[in-house]
């Protein structure tokens, strides 16, 4: 998703000794991540991992039982149709959002990246009571709703809830990486497109959509796993009803002491993500050849 | 094969065309007309209109005021995609998701030409710019004057009754540069299409365009051909922007059949120009020079006195930078057969024809070159 070339190598003159220091040097500076990164990710995915796999003793149970009951499965199914409509409804909304950001002015644009970035860096649960207090029975929302002679609709405890906190949350996710895209694609192509003959719709279908692509990719993909691992949000908003995988999993780990089942679960939810991903990183390359022009 | 891309070129009528940004005058008030399968430049300095101008024509830009006729129509109302106009732009804007097939088949595909038609344009207009069998490629996989090349074919292929260039060549080295301007000025020969050609490089447009509008400061200075522009500059930034020339700066009366010039260490006549009162500028061109040795007598017909400051050897000639009176610099180019015996530091004669002598009013805009040697004004 990024636009910019690599960089260009320092002129040939640096000679080799120097290049090899810095090498090292900037070897060493991994270094610290790659040990955080070791000790606090990848030790307890393979914990979990394991657990899956041998608690409480070595063997298939935990994924048997887990694709044996139909509840589990329902919640699975669930996930993953709640963060495919969190996905559609950031695209609708962020598309035409940084589109705007694109042909406003400087200020304009100040204020619509602190409209994006200020909840952004407000409290993940701030946010999210603030929606329940918007979306409870006697909310904001259903007091507006009533006073056009609307609802009182329930908002609360429904997936529908849940799909608005969660996509006010991740909209800003789908809103940069299209505000990047969409910032580096050549304006003089669209008037290229017009003075060839192109309605203003065809030029926007033609050429604008094809090259915001990969953002839409980018940010798609980004908002859909991260809805999948949603805890917090679809906790608060939703019900036992609306549970989604990462509440199931609390329950095996936190409530029933179920380590294996709760890793089972987590493993599943891995695989099916980066089964995922593969699928669109080579959707993407089939698209390919789409890079933006390097710019002289 | 061209047959299926020639187009009767259409006249473009610009009557008081005008662009203001908020207070700044980008063009202010632009008369000028493109005959039908001209191929009309604009050229002028950086900052003086010559894109606005043609963005105005494409329409992508509105016009302030003043009139706009495509072959007698108006059109300062259409969109862009209703006026039919190919454009070919300095960075080529290809779309870089497309090949070059699906580049050259944009136009036709928004003009509903069927499939098979469009399959034989497109190979028409990429043999036309010499780029057969590079169909399948992206723009990405192209050389700078490749893609050029694609971005042509795109703008020819639908056979627009106008095409306009800004800067094409501008990104590309010299002699690609020099091979592409021979490409474009035979695909004008072939096609008929009216050409207007935005450049800021006065050898590309002598050497490509029928005219030349030289643009200053949002306004034309003069149009022409390319031997009326450098033969009868009809105003000193003219005679600067185009080709080299001497300046001899001083107040015109009427001398019998010619004007009389007088300033500072000048008194020259001119045979040529429409202006014979106040403050004046006489331009001469610097193969129209000769140079003879200082005597204390200055030799019959126009002559001024001047100092060569660098002699140059170029093989067929010299060129030589000299002194004047009034510390301003002139040029003079000797052929090989008519070389002086003057070098540098040598104190000179310039004698001219009155004939070859212009005489232009002085506007005070002219800027003459700054003196060679420092401190050696008198
Ligand atoms: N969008 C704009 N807003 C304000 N001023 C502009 C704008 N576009 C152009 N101008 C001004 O209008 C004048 C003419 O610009 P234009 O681009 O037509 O020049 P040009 O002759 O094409 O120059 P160049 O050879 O550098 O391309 C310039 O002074 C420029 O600063
Ligand atoms: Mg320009």
């Amino acid at each position: 998703m990024s636009v910019s070339a690599s960089p260009p190598l320092p002129a040939a003159a640096a000679p080799p000794p120097g290049r090899t220091r810095r090498g090292l040097r900037n070897g060493s500076l991994f270094l610290p991540a790659a040990v955080l990164l070791a000790a606090f990710f990848l030790a307890p995915l393979a914990v979990m991992v394991v657990r899956a796999f041998t608690d409480p003793q070595t063997g298939l149970q935990n994924f048997s039982w887990f694709f044996g009951d139909a509840v589990q499965v329902d919640v699975l199914i669930r996930t993953f149709r709640t963060a495919l409509i969190v996905t559609v409804v950031c695209a609708l909304l962020a598309y035409p959002y940084a589109y705007l950001m694109t042909v406003v002015g400087p200020l304009g644009l100040a204020v619509l990246t602190l409209l994006v970035l200020v909840p952004f860096w407000t409290s993940l649960m701030v946010r999210t009571f603030a929606w329940v207090i918007l979306l409870q029975d006697t909310g904001v929302v259903n007091d507006v709703l009533g006073f056009f002679g609307l609802g009182p609709v329930q908002l609360i405890r429904t997936t529908t809830g849940v799909v608005i906190g969660m996509s006010q949350i991740l909209l800003p996710f789908m809103v940069m990486p299209l505000y990047a895209v969409m910032r580096g694609i050549d304006r003089r192509l669209l008037q290229a497109s017009s003075g060839l003959g192109a309605k203003p719709l065809t030029t926007f279908v033609k050429v604008w959509l094809p090259l915001s692509l990969p953002g839409l990719a980018a940010g798609a993909l980004m908002v859909f796993i991260s809805s999948l691992g949603f805890y917090v949000t679809p906790a608060l908003l939703g019900s036992p009803d609306t549970a989604l995988v990462s509440q199931q999993i609390f329950t095996q780990v936190n409530g029933l002491l179920e380590w294996g089942r709760g890793g089972a679960m987590g493993v599943i939810v891995l695989v099916m993500t980066l089964v995922l991903l593969a699928v669109s990183a080579g959707a993407l390359r089939l698209l390919g050849g789409q890079r933006p022009e390097g710019r002289a | 094969m061209p047959a299926d891309l020639q187009s009767g070129g259409a006249s473009i009528t610009l009557r008081g065309l005008t662009k203001h940004y908020g207070d700044a005058v980008a063009v202010a008030g632009i008369d000028l007309e493109a005959r039908p399968g001209e191929f009309l430049t604009f050229l002028g300095p950086s900052g003086s209109g010559k894109t606005t101008t043609l963005n105005m024509i494409a329409g992508f830009i509105d016009v302030t005021a003043g009139e706009l006729l495509i072959d007698g129509q108006a059109v300062h109302s259409l969109p862009p995609h209703k006026r039919d106009i190919g454009m070919v732009f300095q960075q080529y804007a290809l779309f870089p998701h497309m090949t070059v097939a699906e580049n050259v088949a944009y136009p036709l595909k928004q003009r509903k030409v069927e499939k098979g038609e469009r399959g034989r344009l497109v190979t028409a207009a990429l043999a036309a710019v010499g780029l057969d069998g590079y169909d399948a490629r992206r723009p990405s996989e192209l050389s700078g004057g490749q893609q050029q090349r694609v971005a042509l074919a795109r703008a020819i292929v639908y056979s627009p009754q106008v095409l306009l260039m800004d800067e094409p060549l501008g990104a590309l080295d010299r002699k690609l540069r020099d091979t592409l301007q021979l490409e474009i000025k035979r695909i004008h020969a072939e096609l008929g299409t009216t050409f207007v050609y935005v450049t800021h490089d006065q050898e590309e447009a002598l050497a490509l365009s029928d005219r030349i509008a030289v643009f200053n400061a949002g306004r034309i200075e003069q149009v022409g051909t390319a031997e009326e522009l450098y033969d009868a500059p009809e105003t000193v930034f003219c005679a600067q922007f185009l080709g080299e020339s001497t300046l001899l700066q001083g107040t015109a009366r009427p001398d019998g059949g010619a004007t009389l010039v007088e300033g500072p260490g000048v008194r020259v006549h001119a045979g040529r120009g429409h202006h014979s009162a106040g403050a004046a500028a006489v331009v001469v061109r610097p193969e129209r020079i000769t140079l003879v040795p200082a005597t204390d007598d200055a030799p019959a017909g126009n002559a001024v006195r001047g100092r060569v400051t660098e002699d140059v050897y170029l093989g067929n000639g010299r060129k030589l930078q000299i002194e004047l009176p009034d510390g301003s610099a002139g040029t003079v180019r000797e052929t090989a057969a008519a070389r002086s015996a003057c070098r540098s530091g040598d104190e000179v004669w310039l004698t001219f024809s009155a004939d070859d002598a212009v005489v232009l009013p002085d506007d005070g805009a002219s800027a003459p070159t700054a003196p060679v040697a420092a401190g050696a004004a008198a």
